[in-house]
Order: structure tokens, then C-alpha cells, then sequence
């Protein structure tokens, strides 16, 4: 390996970024120097703060709005865009120019990530950005302030690892990727999932202990509750040669709901009331409401004695007590909006409700429809009851009528759980449903920082690699099947029905190859052609070249399209080439598809289309 | 007003005045921290060759943002530009839950505050020779010599760290609330 100095972890969140770095010379075994990299960044106009957490924000600011210099960053430059907290506190008042959810946009199957389509409500002279360059810009912010203040052990030489969230496909991982490299991260560049990096943070704060904590045969389900998404991961304790391992078995869908959603629900119940008082808020008050609503919520969640809080909304103008708003929040309001809102008390059977999607008639993100988090929740272990059948040790740990996979014990992570009663409503739900089913309840794996944890997670991932501690295995939480048409006579009307032909078997892990599949498709020279693609989360057996005829909708999911372009190069435009088609799994962690030639001796790369429905 | 509370005020604002400038003015605090040490800081009548004291005028930088900064978080200006004797307490008390804790928030993520005197108020505690007569005022019955016996009547506090947002050269800070202007 490279003689990196530090290993740095960077959190690139919906809502903000967070860097942490481990020093690698410095630490021995569970001895580890690791601490949160302050980061630098406008907080005012012409003011530069260091903060611990970085908002993922990027405001575009017209040309008379700020002066140059009072765009001016600890490192000399003057750039025509803000990011961080200026960003997020100017696009309040002016949402029209701010870039938020970069991420969200980042893996939405329906627009072009390339496209220049950020901010999507913005007027035709602001130069837009994609939401790969929204990354990019705020990882070259994260770079360039690492770099200032560690110009001897610049970022590009450390071992980055970059988190993504575990329900990431794989076309937005290879954007992940691909926005650290335009940044010149590219070198030593590893991602993480960020369940994953939660776990280890957990095992980082143990010191060492993480073996008495836990024992073989421990389920670990892993909830990450962000600003923006939800996501879930099943980790599983076994052993290998008389020591404790940790598996990843399972990862859930991409959920976008999170603790943004709840702040906003309160916002709008708490403006309701007003209305009803005959007050109307405006935008800008509303966001003020939002922010009050926020500390409110956790005051209520955090002290069982408190049965109202007050709401103040500071009014706009100088006049600030004649115009400023009081209300309150009441706990009955929130046990109403967010226990039963977000947090109600479902069986283990429920299932998240979808309804059809309305007409695309405008341009957004793709919010989960149901807001009740342990619907999905009670999905996912429902989903992935037979995750650890096949795991040596787990063979008979769950009752034959499990209808759901049987977590052992529970880490939580995210800022949503800093209100400890939502945190033990989850666990109490769990358990109702472990109970349910003559199942001991899950134990609670104490967290901490959990705004920080996944970085700070990240950041030891990278120490973990040298060698220095337990890895979580696991590899690809999909096996992956491109649609090729059966080959039957045509019926007029109807759809040649197609068969997923499986590339990538599950848990491929880094670095490694998968078989060429036997099957052959045709490549049409000098024209682009284009595959249905799938991923199945719950077909953990298939090998390459297992052909499905048919299967139950949620047992695979489509995900985009992929392409394969063939050069003309010494053939025939419109000749037919037959291919094989190969999955491997770069050491950065991404999947790589090839189409190679029958003799084996050309290969040519097979793009993730990440150009949208359109 | 009688004469003693009124030189107590006077020796309030001076000592807020005084904080302020040790605060923002490296100098002037290490000349207090010399004068506190005992050290004789030269005076008018000290002898020819020694300079005059001088008093400077202190860059109001740092106060401004401040000041700028309360504003911003906790409507600070707004508060204090208010006419208060129109509005009845429960419309002033709403407004000063925005001060409160916007300008809590400031003091907090900006200085380190922490109290002067370890020890619980109300508690007696001996005072050697040459303790800080800066961090300590003595009140009272204040005769005699060192050691002094008392009571802690307020614990006291001291900045131990100040950290303000460093700022563009060129930006001005005498604008501590821009007008807002909606399109």
C-alpha cells in the first residue's frame, strides 16, 4: 500500500458533509488518534468560520448579490458560487438559486446526472449545475480546506474513503466515484456504506471491547436515520477460524425520508394552527417555524416533564416584538405528527402503502409516499427473512414461521435519534414484533455522535484496511441480470417476454472478477445498444449464467438501462458481434461491466446509463 | 440616588468597558495583567524619563462583529432599537426567547466562558498575598493584609478562549445588518 499518513473519512451527506481523519503512524490496535476535521467556510458574507459539520448546499449567487471579496476563502480564492453555511442561510431567502439534496438527485433513476438541472425551480439566467458537479464542488471544498491545513500530507495521497448509503445502485456509486476523481481523489479512493461506517464507529468507541458486546450468532440491524434518507443494513456476527467476524447480509431500498421530513411536518401542523388563529406565514417565516419547530421537538422528545414548548417566529422586519409570532408546541402535537406520523404502531405484516405516481408534471425527487418509517422497516426484515439461511451458523436460528428476519440487537445512527424517545419507540416496535413471534428482543447498541459517526466511521474503515482490526464482509448486496429477449416467434401486439440473465453473482466482494457468463448477446457495431438491468437483493444463490424465465416484482428491480458502445474501428457499421458480458467490482468499490469479444482478446466498457427515462 | 450606588455604576461600566477592551486589545490587556501582577505601570508623576501613560482608541472590529454577529443570530439591535414601554410583557417576553437564544448561541459557539471561581457561591474562602485582583474584587469590610477571609458572593467569569469568524479584507463591518430588499 501507499505510504499514506492519515486516513481520512468524508461523510458526503444529503445534508451536510463531515470529514474525519485518523492518523496511521500515530495509532496502534485499538489505540486509534482520530478526530473531526473542522472545515472552514463562509457563514456570513465576507466571514469564514470553522465548523465541524459542512451543509451540503451550493447557492448561485447573481453577480450584483455578493461582492468578490466577500466570497473570499481561507485559501485566496473568490469563486462565483457559495457552499456550506452561507449557502444554505442565503438560499432561505432565496430558494430559487440554492442547490440542495445534490445526493438525492445524484441516484434519481428519472433525469440526467451529467445535465446541468440544478436548482430545477431556477430562472433561465442562472448557469445551472448537475448534480455530479454539486458534489464535486463540495468535495473540492472538503479537499482544498484538508489541504491548507495539511500542505505536507495533501488529500489526494491519504487513503480516502468516500460513504455512500447502502442503497446506492451502482450507477450512483460509479458517480460517486467519478466526482472524487474530477477532484483529484482518485488515487487511494475506497466507499463505504454508510450503515456499515456507523458500525464501525460503533466498534471504534468500544476500544476494543466490541467482541464482549456481541456474540456469534448476533443479527445487527443497522437503522441510519439522515437529514434526507433512511437507510438499512443487516450485519451478521460469525466466526472464522475461532474468531469473531462481521457479515453484511442484507441492505434496504433507497428511502428518501428522514428527520427534514418530520421538522417540516411539525412546521406545517404548528402554520395550520396559526391559520386557524388567522395568521398567515409567509416563505421566509415558515422556514423560521421549521427551524423552532426543530429545537422544539427535541426539548419534548428528550424530557418527559416538558408538556409545551414555545415557538417564537421572529417576523422579518426590524420591528421585532410588534411582529414577532408566539406559539407553541405541544407534546400532545408531537406524539400525534411524529409518533403516529412517522413512528405509528404497525405489525410486523404492515407494508409501506405506494400509490401510482401522479403524472411527472414537474421535475422532483422521488420522496417516499409513505412517511411511516417502520412500514418500510417491517418490509425490509420481511424482505430478507432468508438472508442468513445460507450462513454458516444460521442455519436453524430463525423458526421455520419467521415472517420476518429476526434482528438480535440494534445500532442506531443519524440525527433524528438525538430525540431518545423516537429512538426507543423503534426498539419497542421491534420488539413487539420479535415477541409476536416468540423471538427474544433485540438489545440496543449504544451509539455516539451521531452526526459524526459515519465519518468518524469511515475515517478507522480506513485503518481497518491496513490490517488493523475486524472488516465487515460482505461484498455486492445485489446479484445483477441484464434482460435479453427469449427467443420465441413473435406474437403481433406483444412484448417478446424477457429473461434476466444473471453477470454478478451476490457478495462479490472488491477487487474481484466474475465468470463470463456462457450466454452471448449481439453487439451491433457503431451503434449504441442499449440493456434492461436488474438488481435482486433477496436471490442470493444464482451463479453467472443462471437465466430467470420469470420472476415476482419485488424480487428483482430494474434499475437503469446500460450501454455498450462498439467502435467501428476494422468492422462493418450494423455487423453483429456476439459478446459475453463480465461484472467485476473495482477496489474503489464500484461494479464494472465489459462486453468481451468470443475470442476473449477485445473488450469494450458497458456505460450505466445515467442520462434519465428521457 | 446616593453616592455609593452611584459609584458603584460608574465602576460597572468602567470594569465592562475595561473587559471589553482586554477582550479585543492584546495590549491594553497585558498592561492590565501587569498592573494586576503588582507591577508599577509608570504614572504621570513617576519621574521625567519615563513616558506619559497614553490612552489609544481600540479598532472597533471585533466589537462590531459582534455586535454584528448578535444581530444576526438573536435580532440583538432590533431588540435594543425597540421602543419596549408600548408592548405588554408577554409580547416582550416572546421576542426575548429569539434574543435569548440566537445570542446564547453566539457567547457559545464564539468564547469560552467558564466562571473565575471554582468554588459554590455562598462557600467561605481565603485569599493569599498576591492573589489576582483582577479576577477577585474584594468588598466590605476591606482592611488589613493578605491572607483575607470571605464569602463568595458571585463565582465571576473569564473569556479562556475567543474565536470570531475571520473576515475579507475589504468587508465593511460597520454594516451590522444589511437592508433586505425582496424582488
Amino acid at each position: 500500500m501507499s505510504e499514506a499518513r492519515f486516513a481520512i473519512g468524508i461523510d458526503l451527506g444529503t445534508t451536510h458533509c463531515v470529514l474525519a481523519a485518523v492518523d496511521l503512524q500515530a495509532s496502534d490496535l485499538d489505540e486509534v488518534v482520530d478526530w473531526i476535521e473542522m472545515i472552514p467556510q463562509l457563514t456570513a458574507p465576507g466571514a469564514v468560520e470553522e465548523r465541524p459539520l459542512l451543509p451540503s448546499f451550493l447557492y448561485l449567487p447573481h453577480p450584483d448579490e455578493l461582492r468578490a471579496e466577500d466570497r473570499t476563502l481561507p485559501w485566496g480564492e473568490q469563486p462565483p458560487f457559495v457552499v456550506g453555511e452561507l449557502a444554505r442561510n442565503m438560499g432561505s431567502r432565496t430558494p430559487i438559486r440554492l442547490v440542495a439534496s445534490a445526493k438525492s438527485w445524484l441516484c434519481h433513476p428519472g433525469v440526467d446526472r451529467r445535465a446541468a438541472i440544478l436548482p430545477v425551480e431556477a430562472p433561465e439566467e442562472v448557469q445551472r449545475v448537475s448534480p455530479l458537479q454539486a458534489s464535486m464542488r463540495y468535495l473540492e471544498h472538503l479537499r482544498t480546506a484538508w489541504n491548507l491545513r495539511h500542505p505536507d500530507a495533501l488529500m489526494a495521497e491519504q487513503d480516502v474513503v468516500l460513504t455512500v448509503p447502502a442503497s446506492f445502485d451502482p450507477a450512483a456509486r460509479e458517480l460517486t466515484a467519478e466526482a472524487a476523481a474530477a477532484v483529484g481523489l482518485g488515487n487511494h479512493l475506497v466507499l463505504l456504506e454508510e450503515p456499515q461506517a456507523a458500525l464501525y464507529h460503533w466498534i471504534l468507541a468500544t476500544r476494543g471491547q466490541w467482541r464482549k458486546q456481541v456474540r456469534l450468532g448476533d443479527i445487527i440491524l443497522v437503522i441510519d436515520l439522515g437529514g434526507g434518507t433512511t437507510d438499512l443494513s443487516l450485519i451478521a456476527v460469525t466466526e472464522r477460524d475461532g474468531s469473531l467476524e462481521l457479515v453484511r447480509v442484507a441492505v434496504g431500498d433507497h428511502i428518501l425520508l428522514g428527520g427534514d421530513n418530520m421538522d417540516l411536518a411539525l412546521a406545517h401542523a404548528v402554520r395550520a394552527k396559526l391559520a386557524g388563529q388567522g395568521t398567515q406565514l409567509d416563505p421566509w417565516q415558515l422556514q423560521g417555524l421549521t427551524h423552532g419547530c426543530r429545537s422544539a421537538k427535541e426539548i419534548l422528545l428528550s424530557d418527559a416533564s416538558v408538556e409545551a414548548v414555545p415557538v417564537v417566529v421572529p417576523s422579518r422586519g426590524s420591528r421585532l416584538i410588534g411582529g414577532t409570532l408566539r406559539t407553541e408546541l405541544t407534546r400532545d402535537e408531537v406524539a400525534r405528527i411524529l409518533i403516529e406520523g412517522f413512528f405509528p404502531a404497525v405489525e410486523a405484516s404492515a407494508r409501506p402503502a405506494t400509490r401510482a405516481r401522479a403524472a411527472l408534471t414537474k421535475l422532483g425527487l422521488p420522496y417516499a409516499q409513505d412517511a411511516a418509517m417502520p412500514r418500510h422497516l417491517a418490509a425490509f426484515l420481511g424482505r430478507q427473512v432468508e438472508a442468513t439461511r445460507n450462513l454458516a451458523g444460521f442455519e436453524n436460528r430463525l423458526p421455520e414461521n419467521a415472517s420476518f428476519l429476526h434482528p438480535t440487537a440494534v445500532l442506531f445512527n443519524g440525527g433524528v435519534f438525538k430525540a431518545h424517545s423516537l429512538l426507543d419507540r423503534t426498539l419497542g416496535l421491534l420488539n413487539n414484533w420479535l415477541t409476536a413471534e416468540g423471538a427474544p428482543p433485540a438489545r440496543l447498541l449504544e451509539g455516539a455522535d451521531l452526526d459524526l459517526a459515519v465519518a468518524r466511521g469511515a475515517a478507522y474503515y480506513g485503518y481497518v484496511r491496513r490490517g488493523r482490526g475486524v472488516r465487515i464482509r460482505g461484498g455486492t448486496a445485489k446479484s445483477y441480470y441484464v434482460g435479453v429477449e427469449s427467443a420465441m416467434p413473435a406474437v403481433p401486439g406483444m412484448e417478446p417476454p424477457i429473461q434476466g440473465l444473471c453477470i454478478a453473482p451476490f457478495g462479490m466482494e472488491e477487487g474481484t472478477q466474475a465468470e463470463l457468463p456462457p450466454q452471448e448477446v449481439g453487439l451491433v457495431v457503431g451503434e449504441p445498444v442499449r440493456f434492461r438491468f436488474f438488481g435482486s437483493s433477496v436471490r442470493r444463490v444464482d451463479q453467472v449464467g443462471t437465466v430467470l424465465e420469470q420472476w415476482a416484482p419485488e424480487e428483482l428491480e430494474e434499475l437503469e438501462e446500460i450501454e455498450a458502445n462498439l467502435p467501428a474501428e476494422d468492422r462493418q457499421p450494423g455487423e453483429v458481434v456476439p459478446v459475453r458480458l463480465h461484472a467485476a467490482v473495482t477496489e474503489v468499490g464500484t461494479l464494472r461491466l465489459e462486453a468481451v469479444s468470443r475470442t476473449g482478446t477485445e473488450t469494450w466498457k458497458v456505460e450505466f446509463d445515467v442520462r434519465g427515462e428521457n | 440616588m446616593n453616592a455609593s450606588h452611584s459609584s458603584f455604576l460608574s465602576r460597572l461600566v468602567l470594569a465592562l468597558r475595561a473587559a471589553w477592551r482586554m477582550l479585543v486589545d492584546h495590549e491594553f490587556a497585558s498592561s492590565v495583567a501587569r498592573l494586576e501582577q503588582g507591577e508599577s505601570v509608570p504614572t504621570g508623576s513617576s519621574g521625567a524619563g519615563q513616558p506619559k501613560p497614553t490612552l489609544r482608541d481600540t479598532l472597533p472590529e471585533s466589537a462590531l462583529q459582534l455586535l454584528a454577529l448578535l444581530q444576526q443570530e438573536g435580532r440583538f439591535v432590533d431588540f435594543l432599537e425597540e421602543n419596549v414601554t408600548t408592548y405588554s410583557d408577554a409580547e416582550i417576553g416572546g421576542a426575548a426567547r429569539v434574543v435569548h437564544e440566537g445570542c446564547r448561541k453566539v457567547i457559545r459557539d464564539h468564547l469560552q466562558i467558564a466562571p473565575v471561581r471554582d468554588e459554590a457561591e455562598g462557600i467561605r474562602l481565603t485569599l493569599p498575598a498576591g492573589f489576582d485582583a483582577t479576577a477577585v474584587r474584594l468588598t466590605g469590610n476591606v482592611v488589613g493584609q493578605p491572607p483575607f477571609t470571605g464569602t463568595l458572593m458571585h463565582r465571576g467569569w473569564r473569556v479562556t478562549e475567543i474565536k470570531l469568524p475571520k473576515l475579507a479584507e475589504g468587508h465593511n463591518v460597520q454594516v451590522l445588518a444589511p437592508a433586505e430588499v425582496e424582488l
